[in-house]
């Protein structure tokens, strides 16, 4: 039986707790009053009424079928997490993260963001709940993500750019951390993905697992059985795990994870750990796959999506990978442009950038299988956010 | 007996605090760090701790954020830091060294390789910020094989029984990170320190050194009233970086003499 991570925070050799020993104690606190509420009926039951009122879950499956047709073989189906309050389902774990920090009482929230999407998540639970809220984006990602700032600002959020490194997802995480140490006992760091130290990659995981549960009730009513396989791209890797989770036991199926391939895994401008076989290290408070150089430094990643632009992933992603469980591969910039005007073309759906690297996968295998083959793709987020960034590689000004 | 065991033997017998400064391995340049490091003990230091850069220096402030960075751009590896070590020793056989840094560039070369070059070049400790004792056991095994020093940190967050367990494993001394935040950042609260010493001296029988926030003579003074060891780490670093490559050695100098000074007057 699949039961990861280990009471150790442990998903095998990755994972764990690495982390300075000043937070030490804040993430041992937080393990406890996870444990402790997560079973909770009463937790569990304002979490539900937040999920279904406030965010509009379930979040419906949809068939996508002139794409599927224009491709002539396995039928392409999409789970709208694009369709929750706020645009993509970091607003899962957000609202699961808020109503934890409320229990702990903690009244000031932080978080990091990549394309933007977990930092409105975050300060939209915020506004929801009365806290403050901090929200640390590089200054590259607030570039590309101008709207979302935006968002984040009119929700009373404040944002702070991040200068140092290369100024994207992976430095907004470290001065995120650096507020936590400073700020440990008022704060509570609502995380964006199923990275970091223990417990945040089981909570995450945990919270976002309402898409792939919804996806096993949902999918047999549409089409009388489930998926051949399950597909979603991977950054941190929260929408996938999220989808992935509830089926890693559910028997033929497939499950799929699209990373980000940037140039081309070749160029190794890319953020593809995994795809890549990049080494074992630690970062962020976990052992994962990581992209750095022969000295253990961590190297520059390209994708053209921010929420994908990060040199680390999940551990239990890794996990997957290593046990055969899950199958990593990669979509290039291109690609995941191609399929961006794919869907926004033969379905009238504006995906994210984040989500088209998945979408790409899926074009790129369905015409290789028979047209009974089922293939569900996480929509993780809505395309809103990108149209600065698509229009500038159409070479279109706004 | 270890080069640090040595060191606060004497200084305990001569009923005096250790200066513990911390400068990042080729910053501001890789020739001029094993001069620095010759100049800190010339000025009174007792223990070096030398910084390891890291792309991701999370528990770092911006001055030893810059300070990396530089490093880094001066091509400074894990690997050079070693180097710079063995260099440093064909001079100083006795002062302790410590390496300072982050797990990955030491996971990245393998912990047995690391720990057999550390013994052959001369370093005492090892302190990986992110490396709590929970994740330590496979790491520290190798270190203690080759008797390399694990230097833990303790925060005025820890509790009871996370002192326990660092007593257990620690090794030369232990350092306490005496506020809450990043190096570089706010202000000492003395009174917390002496507050928190006495459930500390508890369990540990090691030294204690105390950093993070000393950034004059007076908190310097103050401090080692309180304990065995001060360590000032972004001052000195902030006095690297303002200087220039002419005048770097001597500047560091004089702040280290005065902070030495006003040690020894505590």
């Amino acid at each position: 039986m699949y039961n990861y991570p280990d009471n150790t925070g442990h998903f095998g050799q990755f994972g764990g707790t690495y982390m300075a020993e000043t937070l030490i104690p804040a993430v041992e606190e937080l393990t406890a009053q996870y444990l402790r509420f997560k079973d909770d009926p009463e937790f569990k039951a304002e979490l539900a009424y937040e999920l279904k009122h406030y965010v509009g879950r379930p979040s419906p499956i949809y068939h996508a079928k002139r794409l599927s047709e224009s491709l002539g073989g396995a039928q392409i189906y999409l789970k709208r997490e694009d369709l929750n309050h706020t645009g993509a389902h970091k607003i899962n774990s957000a609202m699961g993260q808020a109503l934890l920090a409320k229990r702990m009482g903690k009244k000031r929230v932080i978080a990091e963001t990549g394309a933007g999407m977990h930092g409105v998540a975050t300060a939209t639970v915020a506004a929801r709940f009365g806290m403050e809220c901090v929200v640390y984006m590089g200054a590259e990602d607030i570039q590309r993500q101008a709207p979302n700032v935006f968002r984040m600002k009119l929700l009373g959020a404040t944002v702070v750019p991040v200068e140092s490194g290369s100024k994207t997802l992976k430095d907004a995480c470290n001065e995120a951390i650096r507020d936590w140490v400073t700020n440990v006992e008022s704060t509570f760091y609502i995380f964006g993905t199923a990275a970091g130290p223990h417990p945040y990659p089981m909570m995450v995981r945990d919270f976002q697992s309402v898409i792939g549960n919804e996806a096993r009730v949902q999918m047999p009513e549409m089409i009388g059985r489930q998926p051949d396989a399950v597909i979603a791209c991977v950054g941190g890797g929260s929408n996938a795990i999220g989808l992935f989770y509830p089926y890693i036991e559910v028997p033929n199926v497939q499950i799929i994870g699209v990373e980000a391939g940037g140039y081309g895994i070749v160029s190794g401008k890319h953020a593809a750990p995994l795809t890549a076989n990049a080494k074992v290290g630690v970062l962020h408070g976990n052992k994962v796959n990581l992209m750095q150089d022969e000295n253990g430094q961590i190297i520059e990643t390209h994708s053209i999506s921010a929420g994908l632009d990060y040199p680390g992933v999940g551990p239990e992603h890794c996990l997957l990978k290593d046990i055969g469980r899950a199958q990593y591969v990669a979509a290039d910039d291109n690609e995941a442009i191609a399929a961006f005007d794919a869907l926004c073309r033969f379905e009238g759906i504006i995906p994210a950038l984040e989500s088209s690297h998945a979408l790409a996968h899926a074009i790129k295998i369905a015409p290789t299988l028979a047209k009974d083959k089922v293939l569900l793709v996480n929509l993780s987020g809505r395309g809103d956010k990108d149209m600065n960034t698509v229009a500038r590689i159409k070479g279109i000004t706004l | 007996m270890s080069r640090i065991d040595t060191t606060f033997a004497k200084l305990k017998q001569q009923q005096r605090k250790a200066l513990i400064p911390f400068i990042t391995a080729g910053d501001p340049s890789q020739p001029l760090t094993v001069p620095l490091m010759h100049g800190l003990v010339s000025a009174g230091a007792d223990v070096l701790e030398l910084g390891v850069p890291f792309s991701d220096p999370m528990a770092d402030g911006p001055v030893i954020q810059r300070a990396s960075e530089r490093a880094l751009k001066n091509g400074m590896s894990l690997r050079g830091v070693l180097g710079m070590v063995a260099e440093f020793r064909k001079q100083d056989t006795t002062t302790p060294v410590v390496l300072m840094g982050y797990g990955n560039p030491i996971e990245a070369m393998g912990w047995e390789v690391f720990a057999q070059r550390c013994a052959e070049v001369g370093v005492d400790g090892v302190l990986t910020v992110d490396f709590p004792p929970e994740e330590s056991h496979d790491a520290f095994e190798h270190l203690q094989r080759h008797n390399i020093a694990p230097i833990f940190l303790l925060a005025p967050t820890t509790n009871e029984a996370r002192i326990q367990q660092v007593a257990k494993l620690a090794r030369g001394y232990v350092y306490y990170v005496s506020l809450k935040g990043v190096t570089g950042s706010g202000s000492i609260d003395l009174s917390a320190i002496e507050d928190k010493l006495p459930q500390l001296r508890k369990h540990i029988k090691l030294p204690i050194g105390v950093g993070f926030g000393i950034r004059d003579a007076a908190t310097a003074k103050a401090v080692a009233k309180l304990c065995d060891g001060v360590v000032v780490g972004s001052r000195i670093v902030q006095e690297v970086e303002n200087s220039t490559e002419q005048n770097v050695v001597a500047n560091v100098a004089t702040l280290v003499k005065e902070l030495r000074q006003a040690i020894d007057q505590a």
